[in-house]
């Protein structure tokens, strides 16, 4: 336990004196996270946590101040192939927190007929990767519930929570990043959290915004980001894209579990002087489309990097967006550093995922345009 | 045949069962408990019997052998009947109203307006109906006025949903009837959802989820079967099996005894009932919804009925099956003509004050009409209402320009009404 505004600058100075890989975990994230922490509260203790536990902190505290939560999916009961719900039953009981057959239509068909009783559901894809089952519910149902009824019906407390992205060796189905197909549905929210302290604030803003919100979560890094995590409740505001560093070149902007690979394209563009502006932009859909065009406004340049394939991914929507707004300010082709437009492969995940390396050759290149 | 009372006590003795056995579950695979037999035993469901399918009246109305009469009133049956009098009325002119174009599609419930009327009045008003389509007539038994169902066909300011869905896509938060939507058996799933809500907060009300029997082949289908049944929630499927899905026969949609069998396999209590016989069907979800709220377990009910129009104003179904055959059920085996002689023969109706009652919905499905047609569309800016909670920036933005734009073309974009 700390208590942050007396001991700030200590947890500041032992950060940066951190290593390389561990500090971008920790510390950029968290030195943003302080101040904005800082700005709404005085005093506020914190504690360590990775991201399973912060969203298991999350999902705690969603049902402690709502007894109308319910939290199931596949193997969750026990507490989650994750561990994200880990606790939760013997605190709220098995009628809280239950086992699905499994059956991701079903799991999300169930969620929206809960949700449409005015009861908040928090549904878990066990995989993003199989959430596609679930797509005509999602996309044909949950998306257009309050649309379709003229606002008789609604299912805006309805939370499906997936695991996603690249985890090292996941292959096909262990791999995908699908936010782009949901980002193309009218009536949905698709939400990313980078480190334990987003991902707390965040979901707990998608349990309580009253629209169906798709929330991934990084499973990469459920385990490898840790973090000073405030105690008790904090919400983190629903399309606000989030500066983590200030530059003046190039603006560079991704999400999840993309972030620590920007941070450290970012620190070798620095070592080569340049300065980059690095956004998360947390939100997916509906994005903060305000904040990017401001940064691109001063830089001149783009680069969006993320996990999926490019094209149709969302890369594309915020190059399209940011061309149409900043035209006369932009000085090279926007760059987007994203998967190849094959399946997620297994042996050769390194070759094909947007790492580091490939960022920094695209920053360079809008730089020397 | 279906009875609360003997159900639960094959349940009592199930349970005892299953208690006795999971003490030396060992030796049993595990959520199992059945012997072992040192021969093949290969069980083919063709030579199992049909399931049976309940009735209290025949074709002319009157009791078939056995049957106990459930004693609805006078009042109550006459209720029905004006009731089906009214939605076939509202059917055939609004069928019309389609054919002249003034309104854009229409889907009638002719033939299936016992199951409707039948089951919507063995039902409370806090029952949660998730409907598919053809079921309009639960909502008129609600409360839901001719003119309510003429302004949402019109998609006029009035109309239920704002002008948004395609006409029959009736929905009301008051009637607490959930708006239909196209995409077939996605409400059922929802429908279980909704029905442990109802459990968890101990409500004495179940979730109604009517479909066809082509939608029961969706995975949905499966979906909330296996849902509802493992999570106990009090839920009534009631499928109508009407022996068409648009032009695929229920030969080309399943092979097992309909759609009641299935439920057995998930471990819901199962029945089929004749469903062109109101006094069945009310009997039957009667009982299921009695059953259900005392058990909290689901119940699947198959209504056997024959979709006497066309699927609807896109379809002739003349171009798949017989004129002769579909003849034979108007004639035959209309739940209109076998209500009214059910009443006929009860001394509860007469030939006049048939005819009075014709008369008498025609003039209010004209007049509701009438009024529907002479009344605005909703206004522009409700196009990008509701998509969120709030207009949310981008839509606000795009709404601006749509309205800028059609502001320039103000002749080509002119609204009729």
């Amino acid at each position: 336990m700390t208590v942050l505004s007396s001991s700030r600058n200590a947890i500041k100075r032992r950060l940066q004196h951190a290593p390389l890989l561990r500090a971008f975990h920790v510390a950029t994230p968290l030195a943003q996270g302080l101040e904005e922490v800082d700005n709404l509260l005085p005093v506020v203790e914190t504690q360590q946590m990775n991201m399973f536990t912060a969203i298991n902190d999350a999902m705690r505290l969603a049902m402690e101040s709502d007894p109308t939560a319910v939290l199931f999916g596949e193997d969750v009961a026990f507490g989650g192939v994750f561990r994200c719900s880990v606790d939760l039953r013997e605190k709220f009981g098995s009628d809280r927190v239950f086992n699905s057959p499994l059956c991701e239509q079903a799991i999300a068909g169930f969620a929206i007929g809960y949700a449409s009783t005015g009861h908040t559901a928090i549904a878990e894809i066990q995989f993003a990767d199989y959430i596609f089952p679930a797509f005509d519910q999602i996309v044909n149902e949950a998306a257009k519930f309050r649309y379709r009824s003229g606002n008789e019906f609604n299912c805006g407390k309805l939370t499906l929570r997936a695991p996603y992205g690249a985890v090292g060796h996941g292959g096909h189905y262990h791999s995908q990043s699908p936010e782009a197909y949901f980002a193309h549905t009218p009536g949905l929210k698709v939400v990313v959290p980078r480190n334990p302290l987003c991902a707390k604030g965040l979901l707990l803003a998608s349990i309580r915004d009253p629209n169906p919100v798709i929330f991934l979560e990084p499973k990469a890094l459920y385990r490898a980001s840790v973090g000073e995590v405030p105690v008790g409740e904090y919400e983190l505001k629903l399309s606000e894209a989030e500066i983590l560093r200030r530059g003046t070149d190039v603006t560079v902007i991704g999400w999840g579990a993309q972030m620590r690979v920007l941070e450290e394209a970012c620190k070798y563009a620095e070592d080569v002087g340049i300065q980059c502006e690095l956004i998360d932009l947390q939100t997916i859909f509906p994005w903060d489309v305000d904040t990017i065009e401001h940064s691109v406004r001063k830089t001149g340049r783009l680069v969006i990097s993320h996990e999926a394939p490019k094209s149709g991914g969302f890369a594309a929507e915020i190059s399209s967006s940011i061309q149409e707004r900043c035209f006369l300010s932009l000085e090279a082709p926007i760059q987007r550093v994203c998967g190849y437009d094959i399946p997620f492969p297994l042996a050769y995940e390194s070759h094909y995922v947007p790492d580091a390396l490939r960022n920094f050759e695209a920053i360079k290149k809008v730089v020397n345009y | 045949m279906f009875s609360a009372a003997s159900i639960s006590q094959c349940l009592t003795i199930n349970r005892f069962r299953c208690r006795s056995r999971r003490l030396l579950s060992l030796g049993c695979f595990p959520g199992t408990e059945m012997p072992f037999v040192p021969n093949i035993v290969f069980r083919d469901p063709r030579n199992d019997d049909p399931i049976p399918c309940f009735r209290i009246l025949d074709e002319n109305g009157d009791f078939v052998k056995g049957a106990k009469d459930p004693q609805l009133s006078r009042d109550f049956c006459t209720r029905i009947y004006s009731q089906m009098i009214r939605l076939n009325t509202m059917d055939t002119i609004l069928y019309d109203a389609q054919r002249q174009g003034r309104i854009s599609f229409y889907l009638t419930s002719y033939g299936e307006e016992a199951i409707s009327f039948g089951s919507a009045s063995a039902l409370r008003l806090g029952d949660v109906v998730f409907a598919q389509y053809r079921e309009p007539g639960v909502l008129m038994w609600r409360g839901f006025t001719l003119q309510n169902f003429a302004d949402q066909c019109f998609s006029n300011e009035d109309g239920h949903g704002k002008g948004r869905q395609m006409p029959v896509h009736y929905g009301s938060k008051a009637l607490n009837h959930q708006t239909i939507s196209s995409p077939l058996a996605t409400q059922l799933p929802q429908a279980v959802g909704a029905a442990y809500a109802f459990k968890l907060t101990k409500e004495d009300r179940i979730a109604v989820c009517y479909c066809g029997e082509g939608a029961a082949s969706e995975g949905d289908f499966h979906a909330a079967l296996n849902f509802a049944a493992t999570k106990d929630c009090p839920i009534l499927f009631l499928v109508r099996n009407n022996g068409f899905a648009i032009s695929t026969p229920t030969s080309e949609q399943f092979r097992g005894d309909g759609i009641a069998s299935r439920g057995s396999g998930y471990g819901i209590p199962i029945m089929r009932v004749d469903g062109n016989d109101f006094l069945a069907v009310h009997e039957a979800t009667r009982q299921a919804r009695t059953f259900i709220l005392k058990e909290n377990r689901p119940v699947l009910i198959e209504a056997m009925s024959y979709r006497q129009g066309h699927h609807s104003t896109s379809d002739d179904s003349t171009q798949y099956r017989a004129v002769a055959e579909i003849k034979h059920w108007k004639e035959t085996c209309d739940p209109i003509n076998r209500t009214k002689r059910y009443l006929l023969q009860r001394g509860w109706l007469t030939e006049e004050q048939d005819r009075h009652m014709q008369d008498h919905e025609r003039t209010n499905v004209l007049a509701a009409l009438q009024q529907a047609e002479s009344k605005k569309f909703p206004a522009l800016d409700t196009m990008f209402e509701d998509v969120y909670d709030k207009k949310l920036p981008h839509l606000r933005e795009q709404e601006r320009a749509m309205l800028e734009h059609v502001s320039k073309y103000p002749d080509y974009y002119a609204v009729e009404h």
